[in-house]
């Protein structure tokens, strides 16, 4: 792979053939591409497999509890609107522990980046079910096999009117890198589910496995449509990728607050007027 | 007349309570705008938790001198509901120097027999005006009529308080003051009840403040300018006035899905430059437990108000408490070390709420402020605030290329850089990292960070405020209190002079100053008093200086301490000591 100014020499802990080293070339390229400057990101995570990508990166990272990262990654963003923010996170991270942050940060929408990466099951714990796991597939948790059904965060985030949605696969580091591009600029929350192999410990859900159940959507595809769109995120029989959905009608977190409207300064540069403090309690 | 006890020239206690819903505290919000200019006052609220319906009161002591504490006697009563009158813990307060002012037609009368009763018909007196709805402007009337206040005076505040209101609303609720002033002034002549107050100073510029408030004020002026939260009883007071000052002041105000979500936004703003802090009570702060610790692995400052109320669980939610000491103290997995502030007074809410900021970004610890729900609800005139002395003292260095966020230092504090301001990059780790910030399972780094965390405790222990000291220096019995207790027990010990006792108030609770060993020393015997079942500060005391505390005067039954209590329980102790010698 060519020389990129985020990489980082360092002992990687992922499994070899683990998708997650697809993930993150896609990443750098996509970073390189965007013209993303390193001093100016930051990469947040929780716990697990995925949560660990931060530290294979050259720049800055908070890496906090496990589901977390939302909440951290809109702190970061609100208190410094100029970072480009990304949180990398797993289906278990992402959809389990952090389910509730999910839902409430697609409705705040600030302009950060949630790239899940989704491979249908827990791998730091050792392979039980995910909140992505499909119907039926057993593990020694679940040892008759998972019952419920899968949780769909697109349709889920479409519901939401999310500014961005997109699902990309792994295994494709080109068209994966252009789907990060897309989202990475785009201004508003944006969710990136990818579509990984576990080689571990899902021997279900494959890499040959996820080649035969995808598709992309195509140019003629219509991201704006609402209500395709959701179709789009419904179907069964095989995950459609690229962009799902775009919205730009919603407001972003940081120009809906007053904070931002006359002063563009992130917060470590304001002070508190006290002067102003003093007339206002004398009045 | 003088001999009556129906005259105050002292001070005057009055109680105003009711249904939730009745307008208890836009009555209480008159009276205070028109008293503030003309005597010292303290109020403090009481009250169920609903919306509607149950019995609050409220209490607004007026005096000639300054006052800030909760007392049970109750001089004056206005009860605007039937079951004022059933309520045990108001009957508890009423004696024979209580006068009770209300309307009989809505009074059950036999609830009324052995009080000393004076009936006013507000209700037919208010539908003459245009309906019931006066009444409680009627009986404001009475009161300020009753205070000596200028009826004009009066009269702008009402317009200024139904400002938004059509005229003919503004007009009927000055028709009902002006009748309610001319009651009270009969009342006054015909000597039912006299109060003839003088303030000691001019109050002019006073002002009038809250315990949120203060803990709002104190963390502006601490260089706040973010907060994220979850609406909690009692402690939504700050969200509420931090969101009020947040254009003005520029801070950013999240309401978050949880309290989980709060602390880590607060984090998060942290950890990119901002100064954030997080509002909660028990509960709230119990979800907040592992991202404690995230605070103290990840070396991220982070303020935390808790503001008590009795637990477990959701217990009394809109009652008061201090026990959740213990809860704070051990709160959070693995070790490291916190900061504990616990304000007595109001002066001490913003002054401690301002230092917060500025310790928590200088020794990169959390730093908890413990108020409760009696200290958040209560205020009193405050003289003028001179914010000048407040200074702060910001941390935050620009980094350079070979940055490392958890250098060793020889003190423990590692210089703190924030993303995008520098060349370096900030790496923060909830897991165990090296220098760099970067993940490890060296034993032997683990060894030399777990003690660079707690290497900080050290530099805390030399930056702890000390307490405050009041009563007789040579002292035989040392009273020991913490948080909002401080002028309740003052006042109480102030009222046993002829005692030989000692207060020593803490409001830093954690760690603990050691000069407490010295005081404790010179004591014939000692007590501390707080609002818990457990008597958690008195076993913190213990577990830290080794010395037996001999006393412990608690209460747990959601009502805070007043004055008279504190006196009496004080009394009993040393009667009970003097019958052992």
């Amino acid at each position: 792979m060519t020389k990129s100014r985020f990489d980082f020499d360092t002992d990687i802990a992922w499994c070899p053939g683990c998708g997650n080293f697809d993930i993150l070339k896609s990443l750098k390229l996509a970073l390189e591409e965007n013209n993303v400057d390193p001093e100016k990101l930051c990469l947040v995570s929780g716990i697990g497999q995925a949560a660990k990508l931060p530290q294979y990166v050259k720049t800055s990272y908070f890496n906090g509890l496990h589901g977390r990262a939302l909440p951290v990654a809109t702190g970061i963003h609100l208190s410094n609107p100029e970072l480009t923010v990304i949180v990398h996170s797993g289906d278990g991270d992402g959809y389990g522990e952090g389910g509730n942050h999910f839902l409430h940060a697609v409705r705040k929408n600030p302009n950060i980046t949630l790239v899940i990466h989704n491979n249908m099951v827990y791998g730091l714990t050792k392979g039980q079910g995910s909140p992505t796991s499909q119907i039926g597939f057993k593990n020694p948790v679940q040892t008759e096999g998972v019952y419920e059904p899968p949780f769909n965060a697109i349709a889920t985030a479409i519901s939401l009117d999310v500014s961005f949605a997109a699902r990309a696969f792994s295994g494709d580091v080109e068209e994966t890198k252009n789907i990060l591009k897309k989202a990475i600029s785009n201004k508003g929350f944006s969710l990136v589910e990818i579509l990984q192999p576990c080689v571990s410990f899902n021997k279900v859900n494959t890499f040959s496995w996820f080649k035969k159940h995808s598709y992309y959507v195509g140019e003629n595809y219509d991201p704006n449509d609402k209500f395709n769109a959701f179709k789009k995120a419904n179907e069964k029989e095989k995950f459609a990728l690229g962009v799902i959905f775009t919205n730009s009608s919603k407001g972003i977190l940081e120009e809906e607050i007053s904070e931002y409207e006359t002063k563009k300064q992130p917060l470590y540069k304001r002070r508190p007027d006290l002067e102003k403090l003093q007339r206002a309690l004398n009045e | 007349m003088e001999e009556s006890k129906y005259f105050h020239t002292q001070e005057v206690s009055i109680v105003l309570a009711g249904e939730a819903g009745q307008g208890i505290q836009t009555l209480q919000k008159i009276l205070v705008n028109s008293l503030r200019k003309n005597y010292h006052i303290y109020a403090a609220k009481e009250f169920m938790s609903r919306v509607r319906g149950g019995i609050n009161s409220t209490e607004i002591r007026v005096a000639h001198k300054r006052i800030q504490a909760f007392v049970d006697q109750i001089d004056i009563l206005i009860p605007i509901h039937k079951d004022v009158m059933k309520r045990k813990s108001i009957l508890k307060r009423i004696n024979d120097s209580t006068v009770i002012i209300g309307d009989k037609e809505i009074m059950d009368e036999n609830d009324l027999k052995g009080y000393n009763f004076v009936n006013v018909p507000f209700t037919k007196i208010a539908k003459e005006i245009g309906g019931k709805i006066y009444f409680n402007v009627i009986a404001t009337g009475m009161l300020v009529g009753i205070l000596d206040i200028e009826q004009d005076l009066v009269i702008e505040v009402i317009k200024q308080h139904f400002q938004k209101k059509s005229q003919e609303i503004i007009e009927n609720n000055i028709k009902a003051i002006k009748k309610g002033y001319e009651i009270g002034n009969k009342l006054e002549a015909e000597e039912t009840i006299v109060v003839e107050i003088q303030p000691e100073e001019d109050l002019t510029h006073n002002l009038i403040l809250n315990g949120s408030e203060a803990i709002g004020l104190g963390a502006i002026a601490g260089g706040c300018n973010f907060i994220a939260s979850y609406p909690m009883s009692p402690s939504t007071g700050v969200l509420v006035y931090l969101s009020k000052m947040s254009r003005e002041f520029e801070i950013v105000v999240e309401q978050t899905e949880d309290e989980i979500s709060a602390i880590n936004m607060s984090l998060g703003a942290w950890y990119a430059g901002a100064r954030a802090m997080v509002t909660t009570s028990g509960g709230g702060f119990a979800l907040m437990d592992e991202s404690l610790s995230l605070a103290g692995m990840t070396e991220t400052p982070i303020v935390i108000h808790v503001a008590q109320r009795p637990g477990p669980a959701t217990g009394l939610p809109t009652r008061t408490s201090q026990g959740e000491l213990q809860h704070v103290l051990y709160a959070g997995h693995g070790d490291f070390p916190r900061i504990m502030l616990a304000p007595g007074t109001i002066e001490e809410g913003i002054e401690l709420s301002q230092q917060a900021f500025n310790l928590a970004d200088k020794f990169q610890v959390p730093v908890i402020i413990l108020t409760d729900q009696y200290y958040v609800d209560s205020f009193y005139n405050l003289k003028e605030l001179d914010l000048k002395k407040f200074k702060n003292e910001y941390h935050i260095i620009e980094t350079d290329e070979n940055y490392k966020r958890y250098e060793l230092t020889e003190d423990g504090i590692s210089p703190r850089g924030i993303p995008g301001y520098g060349k370096g990059f900030v790496a923060a780790d909830s897991d165990e990292h090296y220098e760099n910030g970067r993940i490890t399972e060296d034993h032997d780094v683990r060894i030399q960070m777990v003690q660079k965390r707690l290497n900080k405790l050290n530099l805390l222990k030399e930056n702890i405020i000390p307490p405050v000291f009041t009563g007789k220096k040579e002292y035989k019995g040392l009273i020991i209190g913490w948080g909002s207790t401080f002028s309740i027990i003052a006042e109480a010990v102030e009222n046993l002079k002829n005692e030989q006792l000692g207060f020593l108030h803490f409001k830093q609770i954690y760690p603990l100053h050691p000069i407490i060993d010295e005081y404790i020393s010179k004591a014939d015997f000692t007590i501390v008093i707080e609002n818990n079942v457990t008597g958690q500060f008195s076993n913190l005391i213990q577990q830290e200086i080794c010395k037996k505390i001999d006393h412990r005067i608690l209460k747990y039954n959601g009502l805070p301490f007043a004055v008279e209590e504190v006196e009496t329980r004080i009394k009993e102790i040393i009667e009970r000591r003097k019958k052992h010698d």
